[in-house]
């Protein structure tokens, strides 16, 4: 399978960047690990007139992990996120796909993408992150809560490009993820991270769980989080709030997992990351 | 109308250059292009890994990256990694463990596992088999696989 025919640019600085894609209009597109891009292209689904290759933009592969906050650089690769010893973060990059893709995927990438089925986006809307957006007309940081519009719709707009990725260490929060797919290099059917903060006696201090692929965007199973924060961590404690994980939520049916299985899922997955994330 | 662009890249040690359409992947510059044909194209669709090449010492799959967007970057296929008589670690590693039946997925196979020897030398069973999950062979049972990939690592 071969792309339509388009135009190539790899841009030395982000303003020539932002450039080329204003020159280019609306069917210039942003490419970063190709990843998803490139499949998208070769399936003729996508077929954009120019490519504005981020690669050679060194500051977006920086990677910032002082005072309690971590800034990666939308370049950053899923490899290196899976390495970087980022709590939940890094551990839900490595259950991307397989080496190969890790090696080239980026987060900026998957976050401008805003795939329901892809990772990284739950767990930033869990950890209350956000990126930077670098337009022509300046720069504004975006809370990962207004970044997920609906199916591969994100507040990345056209001629924007994401520049980098903040969340904080959260010291203190212990954290689990579980992903629920076929076959190792699958995407998730159903995802759930989860983050809890315990409280000296023992009690639900603070939690957080996100949800993947339980809607055309990452969702928090809010019903869930109020039902474990102030109680007890136990077993009994975390099932029960895990019942209510999937309230609320129509996800998209697919071939290999119907609502109602997903909704399962979803209940099972939050009650095992959230026993992992209170150990 | 779409234009061309002048890649110039390392391919086993060797600085090759060519004027390339955009939308070349880097799959067919290596086999059309350069005649290096050991690299292999299973699915075309990022999932089997019969593709596997380092990117500047990393595994990647080339039917997923545009030549251009390996310009200037050193490239390592099956081909650079060993000769007859003088066979790579896990080449041999493959041939002693009967780590191939068809052979289609091998070059592949091997790059996975070289870029995993390198990030983590003495890696355990599950290690293996995890490094090589982006990697499909329709012959084997992959057991054989991951006993080559141990061996080899044993061996260095
Ligand atoms: C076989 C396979 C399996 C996969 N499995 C998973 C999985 O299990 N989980 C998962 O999460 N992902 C999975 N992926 C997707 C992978 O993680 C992609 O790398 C990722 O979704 C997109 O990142 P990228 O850097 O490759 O982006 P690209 O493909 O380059 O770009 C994706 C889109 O985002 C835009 N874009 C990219 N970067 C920017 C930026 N900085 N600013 C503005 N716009 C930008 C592009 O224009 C494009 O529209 C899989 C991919 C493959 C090929
Ligand atoms: S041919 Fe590239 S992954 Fe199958
Ligand atoms: S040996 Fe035939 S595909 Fe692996």
């Amino acid at each position: 399978m071969i792309p339509a025919e388009f135009d190539y640019v790899a841009p030395q600085s982000l303003d020539e960047a932002l450039q080329a894609l204003a020159q280019g209009g609306e069917d210039a597109k942003i490419l970063a690990g190709g990843h998803s891009l490139i499949p998208l292209m070769k399936l003729r689904m996508s077929q954009p007139s120019l490519l504005v290759d981020l690669r050679q933009l060194q500051d977006l592969k920086s990677v910032n992990a002082d005072n309690g906050q971590i800034r990666l650089g939308a370049m950053v690769t899923h490899h290196r996120v899976a390495t970087g010893n980022f709590g939940l973060a890094s551990a839900a990059a490595a259950t991307i796909a397989d080496q190969q893709v890790r090696n080239m995927g980026t987060i900026g990438g998957t976050l401008a993408h805003g795939d329901p089925a892809s990772d990284m986006p739950a767990v930033l809307l869990a950890l209350e992150g956000s990126v930077v957006i670098r337009g022509s007309s300046g720069e504004r940081e975006v809370a990962a809560n207004d970044l997920f519009e609906d199916f591969l719709t994100t507040a990345v707009g056209e001629g924007e490009i994401l520049t980098e990725v903040r969340f904080p260490r959260l010291e203190g929060y212990g954290y689990g993820y579980e992903k629920f797919n076929r076959r190792q290099e699958d995407w998730a059917m159903v995802a759930v991270s989860a983050l809890v903060k315990k409280a000296a006696d023992g009690t639900c201090e603070d939690v957080r769980i996100g949800l993947t692929h339980m809607g055309s965007v990452p969702l928090r199973a809010t019903a869930a989080e109020q039902a474990l924060r102030g109680q007890p961590l136990t077993a009994e404690s975390i099932a029960s709030a895990a019942s209510h994980a999937a309230e609320g939520t129509e996800p998209p049916a697919d071939l290999n997992a119907s609502q109602d299985y997903k909704r399962h899922l979803a209940r099972v997955l939050t009650r095992r990351a959230l026993t992992t994330a209170s150990e | 109308m779409a234009g061309s662009v002048r890649v110039t890249m390392t391919v086993n040690g060797a600085q090759q250059s060519a004027e390339v359409e955009p939308r070349l992947l880097l799959v067919h510059f290596l086999r059309e292009t350069l005649g290096l044909t050991g690299t292999h194209v299973g699915c075309d669709t990022s999932n089997c890994g019969a593709c596997t090449v380092h990117l500047n010492g990393e595994a990647i799959k080339s039917c997923t990256l545009l030549a251009a967007q390996a310009d200037g970057a050193e490239i390592t296929t099956i081909e650079g990694m060993g000769q007859e008589g003088a066979l790579h670690p896990l080449q041999e590693a493959f041939w002693e463990h009967h780590g191939l039946q068809c052979g289609y997925c091998t070059p592949g196979m091997i790059m996975a596992s070289a870029d995993l020897l390198e990030r983590n030398p003495k890696p355990n069973e599950e290690e293996v088999r995890e490094a090589l999950a982006g990697n499909l062979c329709r012959c084997t049972g992959y057991h054989n696989i991951v006993k080559a990939v141990l061996a080899a690592s044993e061996a260095s």
